[in-house]
């Protein structure tokens, strides 16, 4: 065991009821940051969304069609797998709902890709029926570029590395293909609650 | 390149803090006795590991601000704002305490008097104290190597070493100190009062024809802006080292 | 590339003596996706992500990722298509 440093602590321990903070994480006022590559600076005029169907059928939108969907504002608590866990974040997006209105049956995985070429993969029945968005407000402001802006996926119930920043499309599938932190040995599906970090937990 | 292509275990030792020193209101040197310590050379920095009770632990690196000194390792910590290491080691840690530290490492970003000149030393913030190992190699083995220093900081009493570095430059032949202040100046300051930009270098810095050595270290805009600097004055780019401590100084 | 909040190779200089055996932060290494050389300690680094990620200067391309799975510490290659055991 490591030598235990006197009077060292994790910083920014907030008090939160047991009841809203997964096992093994503990719950910041903070908003870390972490990226596993540069931040890609998307402005709106060239920024789009693409769904790709199983079939290979592609729908894009524009910022400005994105923009005109219905929204809802959000309240929802997110944990990173680093074990940060912050509570009633508030978000602005497009439920995934709106954007598969009308496109039948979309494959049982997706593999979600971003601007600068992170990806990350989900069961479809985990960004479907009010359990996922495009989100391009945080906090009542637009998402800041280190936070994913100008949008992200925005999946909370699952290990925040789903919730991929700067996000460009969705691909459907029905077969599992991995995406970066998952190609790295991350999980595949990551549900904080059972402790999903790794491959195998 | 520099003897410090020897093969070995880097294990974590037990090193016990022998002395601190407030170099800024907003730094620390931290004297660690190592136990068994290899030896190391300027420029060269350690992992520092922290653990809690509850087993959550931290790592850092930290460069080492002195040339070799038998089993003392000094360290200079700047205090990062919102940071969670430094404020424990500026803040907590006392005479008596031991942490784990592990090094020495780097054997690109290092200098001796057997690499020469003329020494280009050019940091910001805290990117000063590796640098600083480097004029104390330079001064405390007599070496005779020309060296310029080149120090920015955000305003006058965040300047790292200041009064050593303005004594060495009076007092040593052949170094030369300037300092650059970015945000603030007080009454009477003689030195420098912008970023570092291509005309301070081109005025100040080496040329290229000089062939010199370039130390480059500091937070990583800082750096790339520097280092893009002197490239673009001739420098050629294996003549140029860098050292990027992250957005926020380290 | 963008100024950037990464920092560079020096920061996994203990893991790579660990990985190697030996100091590597100047050996060279080579980019597998654009041919880039560059020394280990100036790859560009983004640390505190789930893992550590060391790209490419020149193109970003992903050299390796360093993943920390107690007890597991695995180094994954990625793009580094290789690193010299010789300093110059």
């Amino acid at each position: 065991m490591a030598l235990i440093s006197r009077g060292f602590r994790r910083r920014d321990r907030v008090e939160a009821p047991p009841e809203r903070v997964p096992p093994g994480q503990y719950v910041t006022a903070d908003f870390p940051v972490l990226s596993a590559g540069p931040t890609p600076r998307v402005g709106h005029e060239e920024w789009n969304f693409t769904l790709t169907t199983v079939d290979g059928t592609e729908r894009t939108w524009s910022w400005d069609e994105m923009q005109a969907l219905p929204s809802e504002t959000i309240t929802v608590d997110i944990h990173c797998v680093t074990k940060w866990s912050k509570l009633d974040t508030v978000w602005e997006g497009v439920s995934l709902d709106t954007l598969l209105a009308g496109l039948g049956q979309p494959g049982t995985f997706v593999l979600i890709r971003s601007y600068g070429g992170y990806t990350t993969n989900l069961p479809t029945a985990d960004v479907v029926e009010g359990k996922g968005w495009v989100a391009f407000g945080y906090n009542g402001e637009p998402l800041a570029p280190e936070h994913g802006g100008p949008a992200r996926l925005l999946v909370p119930h699952l290990y925040f590395w789903k919730s991929a920043k700067w996000v460009n499309g969705i691909e459907f599938s029905n077969s599992d293909r991995r995406g970066f932190w998952e190609s790295y040995g991350y999980h595949d599906y990551g549900d904080p609650w059972l402790e999903q970090r790794y491959r195998g937990d | 390149m520099v003897g410090t292509a020897v093969p070995r275990r880097l294990t974590w030792l037990l090193a016990e803090v022998v002395e601190t020193i407030d170099e800024t209101a907003t730094a620390r040197s931290i004297v660690l006795h190592c136990p068994g310590w290899s030896g190391h050379l300027a420029g060269q920095h350690v992992d520092v590991r922290l653990t809690a009770e509850d087993g959550y632990q931290a790592q850092r690196s930290y460069s080492i601000a002195t040339p070799l000194d038998s089993e003392n390792v000094t360290i200079t910590v700047e205090l990062v704002d919102d940071g969670e290491v430094s404020p424990y080691l500026i803040e907590e840690l006392r005479v008596g305490d031991r942490i784990e530290v592990r090094g020495p490492i780097g054997g690109y970003f290092v200098w001796e008097p057997d690499l020469g000149g003329p020494l280009q030393l050019i940091g910001g913030g805290s990117g000063a104290v590796p640098l600083m190992a480097m004029v104390r190699a330079r001064v405390g083995a007599g070496s005779d190597t020309p060296v310029r220093y080149l120090g920015s900081a955000r305003s006058v009493d965040r300047i790292l070493y200041r009064e050593e570095l303005e004594r060495l430059g009076g007092e040593i032949e052949g170094l030369s100190v300037l300092q650059t202040l970015t945000r603030e100046h007080p009454e009477g300051w003689t030195g420098l009062t912008r970023r570092v930009d291509v005309a301070m270098l081109e005025a100040h810095a080496y040329a290229a024809d000089e062939d010199p050595l370039c130390f480059v270290c500091g937070p990583t805009p800082f750096v790339e802006a520097v280092a893009t600097a002197l490239v673009a004055l001739g420098h050629a780019a294996e003549r140029v080292k860098t050292e990027r401590f992250g957005p926020t100084g380290g | 590339m963008s100024t950037e909040a990464h920092v560079d190779g020096n920061v996994l200089g203990g893991m790579l003596m660990e990985m190697f055996g030996a100091e590597m932060t100047d050996r060279r290494g080579c980019c597998g996706d654009c041919g880039a050389i560059n020394t280990m300690g100036s790859m560009h680094v983004y640390v505190d992500a789930p893992g550590d990620v060391m790209r490419c200067p020149d193109c970003s391309a992903v050299l390796l990722v360093l993943t920390r799975i107690e007890p597991v510490v695995r180094v994954n290659l990625a793009r580094l298509a290789w690193v010299e055991m010789t300093a110059d």
